[in-house]
């Protein structure tokens, strides 16, 4: 029973975080069919921005919990926004048009572009900021315990899925990102300024990778190659929710997230494969994911 | 389908192509070879300047090996190296990123031979990049030493070594050494638990140390072990699945980030405070934790290096030089990096020839010698000479009023935690360790 | 047989490469063998992106040939290159053969990352084979060729280039063909528009999954020369990145011509060991721009440089 408990709370807490890496990718894929494969590299630049702006404020003395967060947000945020406009303007905007696997390939580059330009910035020590995730303490139940801090995480993430929902489904600008999503000529000769949402959504998807990885900086240490490590993950997320979709986003974490922690507490020897296998497994049975739209095929 | 009517241009621009390309390598060979003139000795760098490794290992390795590299040519090392140079010689260093994998690491090391003209290799911290470079080394007849990587299959991959060395001990000695520490300071342990990185260095080193808790601690159960993806950072779950098994001790061989972020967050979740960690790869995270680490977690530094650096002239102008250079004390790959350093200018200096030595002379000179270290005296007495043999140390962490320190020092023999030569050492635990000698 | 222009263009460029292997210094001949195995197994990405399809997962090939050759030496006692890399194929397409029954169903971004999911499985059962060295790999045994050892040195390496020349000419000449029968001009038709190509009553899934199977079988060759090249095989031949690499490659060199992942993997391997050389902490970047700027200026990759005066690509 003990272990029941324990794969549910560590599988939610992972799911959680899981949900806030992919959410990005799965919104800006939606709305201009690119897989961003760089959304690692915009993860790892908020960790860094975070763990940075941290240590420079608990080096100055600074103690106040909310203050940290608040210093988390701040930096996080700006540096993924302003990513996300130098790479929409910079770079993407003279290449839209182009096959699909080509813009992944664009991103790809981007993506070893920036891993040398985040070493160039800070360097390979690792940044360890640690002082929010140790200072929130834990909960102890029974012989279990959860940390404080990843139980924040799983109160934004859950905001933030909220948040994402009714962005697009109940403003203005979430229905005309809609009726891109649904059909991009028809919105176009509506009067729909197409560029204009590209970099809006562009923008936000960065901003919500880096904010993914500013949240999980106090967890971990942050280290060169930190974004390669996520991003297949979140790959494989968002394929098996079905890519575009917010809900099958959220849908494809928890079932990574379940399926891995109840693979640790029993098999931990699966572990490695359980993420691919889920993968391989949905898409066998619903070749476009679990919410994934069937694109109908023009001839 | 246009491609009939072009041929003709593809061919010459192929051929073009071809020709500049080489040309242009033809080039770059001819200027490393005048760069090599007589009065210099080229030796190449080969460690991790990206990827996770980069940061704990592969950065400070390479700052080490800068530093002992800078005061040879000035000449102001301690005795017994206050000469000036190798041998007389200029020590130029060229730095390669270990990073890609062994097939790339065997053409960058090619290159480094080939191309570059280098005289003597220094590097490699990954396992299967020494694996991979082992025969390359001794098939290209070239000096090599491998100054951090940990597999005891090294030498037993090549049959009688030649050009091959590895200044540093391997993970069994890790791994026996730990088994020691705890059987001597937690007699009382029952329940051991593991977590360890998901690859060849993490299951080699949960072998050793479970085959020779077998040995030491036989009344200990071995209750779980978990496997983590290497750089996964966040340990949530395993750190639930680990708290669940009510563990005495959990060992874990994790190296860098990985190993900081386990134990701060261990800590924070508590299992820190029922389970003492013992990490034995610890030492790279003394200077950093900051009392993320509970008092009393367990340290190794894979041998005498790092925070277990023996007092004697060579350490502490090593510790003094790294420390005003880097403004943190050195850690154990930047110790082990000085090793190789001045293991490769004790052979050169040694060999007795005349200009650059030859790889032949220089393995000569290394071969089963002894020479002075940061890390004491370093016997090559394993493997017919081409590995160090030396003590193996382990510790507890102690942080108070900001100042972190290893106490409750041990340290072991190298003929207590490495097998004999000619043993597998494996083999050598499963039977009890004969010939083990540890006072 | 009739040879064509563009054949004797390749065997033309192939006794070039042969001849120049004896005056060109060693370090360049083992990089060109490596070159060419790369190229190898990019042939098989592009034979897929012929057909529309984007593997992110041919590592699993390549790591299945060169484990064959691996295990082949090691477990079975074979010496033979030619034997290993039969072995090899022959392993390859029976695994081929099952998963393309399920991977030639999905399209686009399907495709990619089912087919890195097989290949990343492949990655964990070995990274779990502590008896294999796990992520250590183990070392090849020396090889032999028709009862002729290569020796130790210059000649080996000579030999390994030699062996690959052979086998990557051989397979150029084959796929040259294939490229313009009805096989691989329905491959094309497919990425045109697959529903047209039904309706002229050709089996898409059956085109799909011969191409597939071949493209696995020349994957696995790249995988086996590059083990008896190296000496040294491991499991990161089927991680994801290593599948990336072709794919940046395939692009590199683009789709027009056989001969354009060869010339694409050797001005990568360059590029890569003379930005490492010039650059060690920025080669990442520097591959990156390289990449952009192909992408931009040269959308068709490589090889449109060589068909430009015809204007439009084909």
């Amino acid at each position: 029973m003990l272990t029941v408990w324990a794969i549910l709370i560590d599988g939610f807490i992972y799911a959680s975080w899981l949900f806030l890496v992919a959410a990005g990718l799965t919104v800006i894929y939606g709305v201009m069919r690119i897989l961003n494969m760089a959304h690692g590299s915009l993860y790892a630049l908020g960790a860094y921005a975070a763990a940075s702006a941290l240590g420079w404020y608990y080096s100055g003395g600074g103690e106040n919990l909310v203050m940290a967060f608040a210093i988390i947000a701040a930096s996080a945020i700006l540096i993924g926004a302003l990513t996300g406009l130098a790479i929409e303007r910079g770079i993407l905007r003279l290449m839209y048009g182009r096959d699909e696997i080509l813009m992944l390939l664009i991103t790809f580059a981007v993506l070893l572009i920036l891993e040398d330009v985040m070493k160039l910035i800070w360097g390979t020590t690792p940044y360890f900021a640690y002082q929010p995730y140790a200072a929130l303490g834990r909960i102890n139940i029974d012989v279990l315990t959860v940390s404080r801090y990843d139980l924040l995480v799983l109160v934004v993430s859950v905001v933030i899925g909220v948040g994402l929902w009714f962005w697009l489904e109940r403003t203005k600008i979430g229905k005309i990102l809609r009726s891109i999503i649904h059909d991009r000529e028809v919105s176009e000769a509506m009067g729909v300024n197409v560029r204009r949402m590209f970099t809006i959504t562009f923008m936000i998807g960065a901003t919500l990778g880096a904010l993914a990885g500013g949240i999980t900086a106090p967890i971990i240490s942050v280290v060169p190659g930190l974004g390669i490590e996520v991003i297949v993950l979140a790959f494989a997320v968002v394929v098996t929710g079905g890519l575009g979709s917010i809900t099958g986003a959220a849908v494809g974490a928890v079932i990574v997230g379940l399926a891995r922690a109840t693979s640790i507490h029993t098999m931990p020897e699966l572990e490695l494969f359980i993420i691919y296998a889920v993968m391989a497994g949905v898409l066998i049975f619903r070749p476009h994911g679990l919410f994934g739209q069937v694109i109908a095929r023009k001839i | 389908m246009k491609n009939s009517n072009q041929r003709p241009i593809w061919q010459k621009t192929l051929l073009g192509t071809a020709t500049s390309v080489a040309m242009a390598s033809v080039g770059v060979m001819g200027m490393a070879a005048t760069a090599s003139a007589e009065e210099s000795f080229k030796v190449g760098f080969v460690t991790f300047l990206s990827g996770g490794a980069s940061g704990p290992f592969g950065v400070p390795a390479a700052q080490g090996a800068e530093i002992v590299i800078k005061a040879i040519n000035e000449g102001s090392l301690p005795a017994p190296y206050n000469t000036k140079g190798v041998n007389g010689l200029t020590l130029e260093s060229v730095v390669v990123d270990e990073a890609g994998g062994p097939t790339k690491q065997v053409e960058e090391y090619r290159n480094l031979v080939q191309r570059q003209d280098v005289d003597a290799v220094i590097g490699y911290i990954s396992s299967g990049d020494c694996l991979a470079i082992g025969p390359v080394a001794e098939e290209m007849k070239m000096f090599t030493i491998a100054f951090d990587c940990g597999t005891s299959r090294l030498f037993q991959e090549i049959e009688d070594p030649q050009y091959m060395f590895r200044t540093g001990l391997d993970a069994v000695a890790d791994n026996v050494g730990a088994a020691r520490y705890l059987a001597e300071t937690r007699p009382d342990a029952v329940r051991i638990a593991g977590i360890q990185q998901n690859y060849a260095w993490g299951q080699d080193s949960w072998q050793d140390f479970t085959l020779a808790m077998a040995q030491l601690m036989p009344e200990a159960e071995i209750v779980n072990n978990q496997t983590p993806q290497l750089f996964q950072g966040s340990y949530s779950t395993e750190i639930s699945a680990l708290q669940t098994e009510r563990p005495d001790i959990v060992h874990s061989s994790m190296w860098g980030g990985d190993m900081e972020s386990f134990t701060a967050q261990a800590n924070v979740r508590g299992l820190l405070s029922q389970a003492t960690a013992i990490l034995t790869t610890g030492e790279s995270g003394l200077h950093r934790f900051d009392g993320q680490a509970p008092n009393g977690t367990i340290l190794g530094g894979r041998g005498p290096f790092g925070g277990f650096m023996p007092e004697n002239d060579l350490s502490e102008w090593f510790t003094q030089t790294y420390v005003a250079e880097h403004g943190t004390p050195p850690s154990y790959p930047a110790s082990k990096a000085a090793q190789a350093v001045l293991a490769l200018k004790f052979a050169a200096d040694s060999s007795g020839a005349e200009g650059v030595p030859s790889s032949e002379q220089l393995a000569a000179a290394l071969k089963g010698a002894e020479f002075e270290s940061v890390s004491g005296t370093v016997r090559m007495a394993l493997a017919g000479g081409h590995q160090a043999l030396q003590p193996m140390s382990y510790g507890e962490y102690h942080f108070e009023n900001g100042e972190a320190e290893l106490r409750n020092v041990r340290s072991y023999s190298g003929e207590c935690v490495s097998a004999p030569d000619g043993y597998n050492a494996q083999q050598w635990i499963k039977e009890g360790f004969p010939g083990v000698d540890c006072n | 047989m009739i040879l064509e222009k563009s054949e004797i263009s390749l065997i033309g460029a192939a006794v070039a490469i042969a001849l120049a292997s004896l005056v060109v210094p060693n370090w360049l001949v083992f990089t060109a063998t490596l070159a060419i195995s790369t190229a190898l197994v990019v042939m098989g990405v592009v034979m897929l992106m012929r057909a529309g399809l984007v593997s992110f997962g041919q590592g699993l090939f390549y790591c299945l040939g060169g484990y064959a050759v691996g295990l082949g030496g090691r477990y079975l006692g074979i010496t033979d290159a030619l034997l290993l890399i039969v072995l090899g194929v022959a392993v390859t397409v029976g695994v081929a053969m099952i998963l393309g029954l399920l991977v030639t169903r999905y399209r686009e971004i399907f495709f990619a990352m089912l087919s890195l999911a097989f290949s990343m499985i492949l990655y964990g059962l070995l990274v779990k084979s502590h008896g294999l060295g796990s992520t250590d790999g183990f070392g090849v045994v020396d090889w032999t060729i028709l009862g002729f050892s290569p020796g130790s040195g210059e000649s080996s390496s000579r030999t390994a280039l030699l062996l690959a020349l052979g086998l990557a000419l051989g397979i150029a000449l084959f796929l040259n063909r294939y490229f313009r029968s009805s096989l691989g001009l329905a491959c094309e038709a497919i990425r045109e528009n697959e529903v047209r190509v039904e309706y002229m009553g050709v089996s898409r899934k059956q085109v799909l999954y011969i191409n597939y199977v071949i493209a696995a079988a020349v994957g696995s060759i790249g995988g086996s020369m590059t083990a008896l090249a190296a000496g040294h095989v491991d499991p990161t031949m089927a991680y994801w990145t290593i599948s990336g690499e072709f794919v940046f490659i395939a692009i590199l060199g683009g789709t027009g011509h056989v001969a354009a992942p060869f010339i694409a993997a050797l001005i990568f391997t360059l590029v890569r060991t003379y930005a490492i050389e010039l650059a060690p902490n920025a080669w990442q970047m520097i591959l990156g721009i390289v990449l952009l700027l192909i992408i931009l200026f040269l959308p068709k990759g490589i090889w449109s440089l060589f068909t430009r005066k015809k204007g439009v690509a084909s």
